[in-house]
């Protein structure tokens, strides 16, 4: 057990390190990933570099993929968005994906029944506003649950997310199902869809001002402070005079609500109806991304574009290179593998043995 | 006699015995990882790779034995790849949540992507690479399938077709359970694991390596869960690569574990009554109740249960108390 | 055995440890023999419990030699040194809530089952020998605290330690309790067992040990045997200088009643009174010290009185200082004179004008936020003063350099994490902001915490300064000596009740002391009935 003298390796924590140290760790886990994906195509028997060629040029290469790649970044930067207040706050939700769907829900009500009777801009606003309500009542019942009796958020949360796509999936099957026996809501009519611009429907303007708005209320609005003081220390915040529930409550119904107006963002922009699968797991993957841009809103800008560049560019691959798309999951998870992976080399710090008489052995 | 067995309510509680074993499987294996302080949320992504490693284990296996395949080294090969397929998704959780203390909630998540994907991958790569299908022989379905009891035990009123008539894995899987709540009261390393669980830092001071026992309760946890998802294949799914029926799996194994208080033996009857809630629109139609909304059922229990125990706030009944946070000794 | 006599049972040699930049233990030696009780003595941050914890195996030393027996060890795990026959029982306990006492006991044991009727009558032969009464399928969370601390005594015993390290072991317990424990240590010393007392309580080494070791500031300053030194002696190793304080005690213009406490009562989480039937008066114009051993409710009091914790029942009357006095008119008038505070909101609490300054023993877990820099935690209590929904900060910027410049806080900037600051630093700005808020009650707690004599100074003088204007001041402190000369009386907490409020002026230290441990029999000491 003890033949050696101190360990080989051991860990402290670091007080700050230097931004391009942190940098260069950062583009390293990149690089890693990058290197780790290579060997997959090897083992496929593809050449990396015409994997990952094909990747980019599928993803970015020409305007009419380069919009599909923003129309799957649109709801993830979204999400992560909605997200980011509660991580700050330290509220696990990750219920994103039942608030999303929720949001769909309300949103579709109005597109479905109301169409007809209101006009198309001020329909697409009442549809916004009712897609963000309802995502954040949807949020809104953990947080109660979680304010008045400590029930656990991430659990309650995921829990949540299979309760509203099992109601989504009774809409599709009855009351609101289109033609009988299709499990087929209908398609919406065109005054219930978000206008186009530059060819991609105008969800991808309305994430980047959230972007913004995001960014302005985390760090220059009284709730975004109550949100950061909640997240530190909650006997601090109740020693500040704030009141916790209240702030944990008001602060899971925006990120609910934001998730929901990314709902009707789905169902008005990309989808044209609802469906069980409006979310499509868009709600779990934007928690990495939020998680990996360290819940900076304009990190995720560019972390949800890499994701949507993979996950177009995967489709493509399986087009020419005949790879099954799922590829695009596989090369993701090891992506977000590696930037997971490489925080902890900005947050620790390794001590190696020094070279004492003992360890000198092997040099 | 025969009038019973074919009466609807015991075809309706032997479909659930049918259906829970999956769920049996991905929520012991749950347990055995939460047990030990991670809260690993990749089962669905484990239980996909799973089910594609066990299949194309018995599928690859049939190709290269032909005619001889034996059924029993089968089980095996899908058992062990099965559980390698998850051993190697949780091993990788292991390694960003345990060695490099990355959040537990978003790793699980990212296994989830991952091992989805890989999943759907072999699936996928399986069913061209032979010809757009992958069919393993009525034999060695036959084996996967069948009960191991004799016709006789099989043929008794209501035990027969609720406990007997079901294939080898329920078996497997009610002994890892029953082993398993007897690993976590009665064995030293049941102990010591739950310490790490509970406590990591007051383990670490008793001089258990709280790492070690981390990396082996996720790993193994993660290979057995991930049978489950072979299982779900093999006996529901009819040995062919189905993706859509697999989807969700892995959640309600995550909202099981929490149904049953993080209590293998209650594992036993929680996976039968949320197999049998999913199927239940199959057997029985309430007036005013929609059929799909049974399936939400017991997520909507799950969600009652945690409730419930957080009002309570009984002692006995919370999740392992460090259950979510990663260990760093001399942080403090 | 006739090695004892050469060869210690542990010998530290030149051990350095470091953490960031704070260097905790500089350079230390220390023996220690068989049969014999060590007494490691040295002030709140002195490095003592660092110390130890790399010969328990929870830090490794960056520096030096640890010798088990004569033979250089490293210990790499708390296993490692039970390894060596050491066991440390620490002053959080290292138990598992959910456990019960025999599996918290049979933890960490190599061997082969886990029996649970062979660890229960062992655990019976320990507890007889020693005269512990602890019931083997207890769960912990239903224990008191000395009923805990015999549960780490058992295990560690249990274990077969020979070399045993107790933590501050006296800190939770009653006079009895103590005196017991001194028993069960000088039984197992006249077992041949080394034993190391970690503390700071002058009589308690003077009682106990055969020898004391001396740290002041991570240094190590000398070992001397108890029988030849004497507390001042110990007192001038420890400071490093005589006790003479000489703190100001100044008198104040206007000393008018500011708070009336009657009858209160709290209740903690588990439903055990943490405060029974506690009444006084507080003065504007005087500092109001609390004196008891830890946990006798001064936190609760205070944060009863802030409005953070809910009381079961009593009254807390606030009275509006004295109209000429120089803080007259700085906050929200009340209603009227002897205004109820008890069920107001802490912020509208602050509003009449209690500030309250607690520095807990991590020096920030509350009043502070570690991650945010000096500026965000300036306007921690004042960040809705302004209108519309964005926050200024331009004035908590302005007082963040301001306390920098009047206090002398060393920071490498105002939006610096305070975590980073040292604690010197991180109590300066705790204590700074609360003043800044111009209150007219500051209520402190352990102001001085593990500070500097410099430090300490400076934090007096802003209370001399408080309640000069005019301020009522509530000082919760853990040295007696500070309590006597800066404050004007003394109330002393004794189990959650208040046993006496004396005249600091008169009083003498004895007679604090005796307040502090007096109790009711038989209300007490349940544990070992």
């Amino acid at each position: 057990m003890r033949e050696g003298n101190t360990p080989l390796v051991r860990l402290a924590k670091r007080d700050a390190m230097p931004r391009g140290q942190v940098w260069a760790i950062r583009v390293g886990s990149f690089v890693l990933a990058i290197l780790i994906g290579a060997l997959i195509f090897l083992l496929l028997g593809h050449s990396p570099f015409q994997g990952y060629a094909t990747i980019l040029d599928g993803s970015l290469g020409k305007a009419t993929v380069f919009r599909q790649t923003v129309r799957i970044a649109v709801p993830l930067l979204g999400t992560a968005l909605a997200i980011a207040p509660c991580f700050k706050m330290r509220f696990w939700n990750i219920g994103a994906e039942g608030q999303i769907t929720a949001g769909a829900v309300g949103a579709s009500w109005l597109a479905l029944f109301c169409a007809d009777s209101i006009p198309g801009p001020v329909l697409l606003v009442l549809m916004a506003a009712l897609g963000a309500l309802f995502g954040g009542l949807w949020a809104l019942v953990p947080a109660f649950f979680k304010a008045r009796w400590g029930t656990n958020e991430t659990l309650f949360t995921l829990m949540m997310n299979y309760i509203m796509i099992g109601i989504v999936r009774w809409l599709q099957g009855g009351p609101w199902e289109g033609r009988p026996g299709s499990q087929i809501i209908p398609e919406f009519a065109d005054n219930a869809l978000l206008p186009r611009v530059f060819g991609v429907h105008c969800g991808w303007i309305i994430v980047l001002v959230l972007t913004v708005l995001m960014f302005l209320y985390m760090k220059y609005t009284k709730q975004g402070y109550e949100i950061a003081v909640v997240g530190e220390s909650e006997n601090t915040a109740r020693y500040a005079g704030m009141n916790v529930a209240k702030v944990v409550m008001r602060t899971m119904f925006l990120s609910g609500a934001l998730s929901g107006l990314v709902g009707f963002i789905v169902v008005s922009g990309a989808d044209g109806t609802l469906h069980a699968e409006v979310a499509a797991g868009v709600g779990f993957t934007a928690i990495t991304v939020a998680w990996l841009a360290q819940l900076n809103p304009f990190a995720m800008i560019a972390i949800s574009f890499l994701l949507g560049v993979l996950e177009k560019g995967s489709d493509t691959l399986q087009t020419r290179m005949e790879v099954p798309a799922s590829i695009s999951d596989i090369i993701t998870g090891v992506f977000l593998f590696c930037m997971l992976g490489c925080e902890f080399f900005i947050n620790y710090r390794l001590i190696f043995r020094k070279g004492r008489k003992e360890a000198a052995i092997h040099g | 006699m025969g009038d019973i067995n074919s009466s609807l309510w015991v075809a309706l509680l032997a479909a659930a015995v049918l259906n829970g074993v999956p769920l049996l499987f991905g929520t012991v294996g749950e347990i055995l990882s939460e047990k030990a302080g991670n809260l690993n949320l990749g089962v669905e992504g484990m239980m996909y790779t799973g089910g594609a490693m066990g299949l194309g284990a018995a599928f690859y296996y049939e190709g290269f034995a032909g005619a001889g395949a034996n059924g029993i080294v089968a089980v095996l090969l899908a058992l062990l790849f099965a559980f390698l397929g998850g051993a190697f998704g949780a091993l990788i959780y292991s390694f960003l949540t345990v060695t490099l203390r990355a959040n537990q909630n978003v790793t699980g998540l990212a296994l989830t992507i991952f091992g989805t994907g890989l999943g759907q991958f072999i699936g996928e790569y399986m069913r061209r690479t032979s010809g757009g299908y992958v069919a393993i022989g009525n034999d060695l379905k036959a084996v996967f399938a069948n009960s191991p009891f004799p016709a006789a035990l099989q043929q008794l009123p209501v035990v027969g077709p609720v406990i007997f008539r079901h294939s080898i894995f329920l078996y497997i899987g009610l002994a890892i359970a029953i082993t398993m709540a007897w690993f976590f009261r009665r064995t030293k390393a049941g102990l010591y694991l739950r310490a790490v669980g509970e406590s990591p830092a007051t383990a670490d001071a008793a001089g258990i390596n709280v790492t070690r026992y981390k990396y082996l309760a996720t790993v193994i946890g993660g290979g057995i869960s991930a049978i489950g998802g072979m299982v779900y294949i093999m006996t529901i799914a009819g040995c062919v690569w189905n993706h859509e029926g697999l989807s969700g799996e892995g959640w309600l194994a995550v909202a099981l574990v929490i149904f049953c208080l993080w209590r293998p033996l209650n594992a036993i009857w929680g996976s039968v009554l949320f197999g049998g809630l999913m199927i239940l629109y199959n057997y029985l139609s309430l007036p005013m109740v929609p059929t799909q909304i049974y399936r939400i059922l017991p997520y909507v229990v799950t969600v009652i249960v945690l409730i419930i125990t957080s009002l309570r706030n009984n002692r006995e009944k919370q999740p392992p108390a460090s259950l979510g946070n990663a260990y760093f000794r001399e942080e403090r | 055995m006739t090695a004892l006599e050469t060869v210690h049972a542990i010998e530290l040699r030149h051990i350095t440890k470091r953490f960031g930049q704070v260097v905790a233990n500089d350079s230390v030696d220390l023996t220690l023999d068989r049969g014999q009780i060590l007494s490691l003595l040295g002030e709140n941050g002195s490095g003592k419990t660092t110390l130890m914890n790399m010969l328990s195996g929870i830090y490794r030393p960056d520096e030096g030699e640890i010798l088990v027996e004569g033979k250089p060890v490293v210990i790499r795990s708390p296993k490692d040194a039970y390894d060596h026959g050491i066991g440390m029982i620490h002053q959080h306990f290292k138990l598992v809530d959910m456990f019960t006492a025999a599996e918290n006991i049979a933890l960490g044991l190599r061997g082969r089952g886990h029996d649970r009727r062979a660890v229960a009558a062992q655990v019976k032969a320990i507890s007889d020998r020693y005269g512990f009464g602890i019931d083997p399928d207890k769960k912990v969370y239903d224990m008191s605290v000395s009923e805990k601390q015999t549960v780490e005594i058992v295990k560690v015993l249990y274990r077969g330690a020979d070399i045993l390290i107790l933590d501050e072991p006296t800190a939770v317990l009653t006079p009895q309790e103590t005196d017991r424990l001194f028993d069960i240590l000088r039984a197992m010393k006249a077992d041949g067992k080394a034993i190391v007392i970690i503390t700071h309580k002058l009589h308690e080494v003077m009682a106990i040990s055969d020898q004391v070791a001396v740290l002041r500031k991570g240094k190590y300053i000398g070992t001397v045997n108890t029988a030849d030194t004497d507390p001042q002696a110990l007192t001038e190793m420890m400071v490093g200088r005589a006790v003479s304080l000489n703190i100001d005690r100044p008198e104040a213009k206007y000393r008018d009643l500011r708070l009336e406490v009657k009858g209160l009562n709290c209740k903690n989480a588990e439903g055990v009174a943490t405060l029974s039937d506690v009444g006084f008066q507080a003065f504007g114009g005087e500092i109001l010290g609390i004196a008891g051993i830890a946990g006798s409710g001064q936190k609760e009091l205070l944060e009863a009185i802030a409005g953070l914790q809910k009381a079961e029942s009593g009254h807390v009357f606030y009275y509006p200082p004295h109209p000429k006095s120089d803080i007259a008119g700085n906050h929200v008038p009340v209603d009227k004179a002897g205004e109820e505070l008890l069920g107001k909101t802490p912020a509208q609490i602050q509003k009449v004008g209690v500030a309250l300054a607690f520095v807990p023993e991590d020096r920030l877990g509350m009043g502070l936020v570690g991650g945010m820099g000096m500026v965000d935690n300036m306007m921690l209590k004042t960040y809705k003063e302004n209108p519309g929904p964005l926050v200024d900060r331009k004035p908590p910027r302005a007082l963040a350099e301001r306390l920098i410049e009047e206090l002398e806080i060393v920071t490498p900037g105002v939006t610096a994490p305070v975590r980073r600051l040292s604690g010197g630093n991180v109590q300066k700005v705790l204590v700074g902001r609360e003043i800044a808020s111009q209150p007219t009650v500051l209520m402190t707690a352990y102001p001085v915490r593990g500070l500097d004599i410099n430090s300490s100074y400076t934090i007096y003088r802003l209370l001399n300064e408080q309640k000069m204007k005019g301020v009522a001041v509530l000082l919760v402190g853990e040295d007696l000596d500070v309590l006597l000369e800066l404050c004007d009386r003394i109330l002393v907490l004794c189990g959650g009740r208040v046993s006496g409020v004396v005249d600091a002026r008169t009083a003498t230290k004895e007679e604090v002391g005796l307040l502090m441990t007096r109790v009711d029999q038989g209300e007490e000491g349940t544990v070992h009935a």
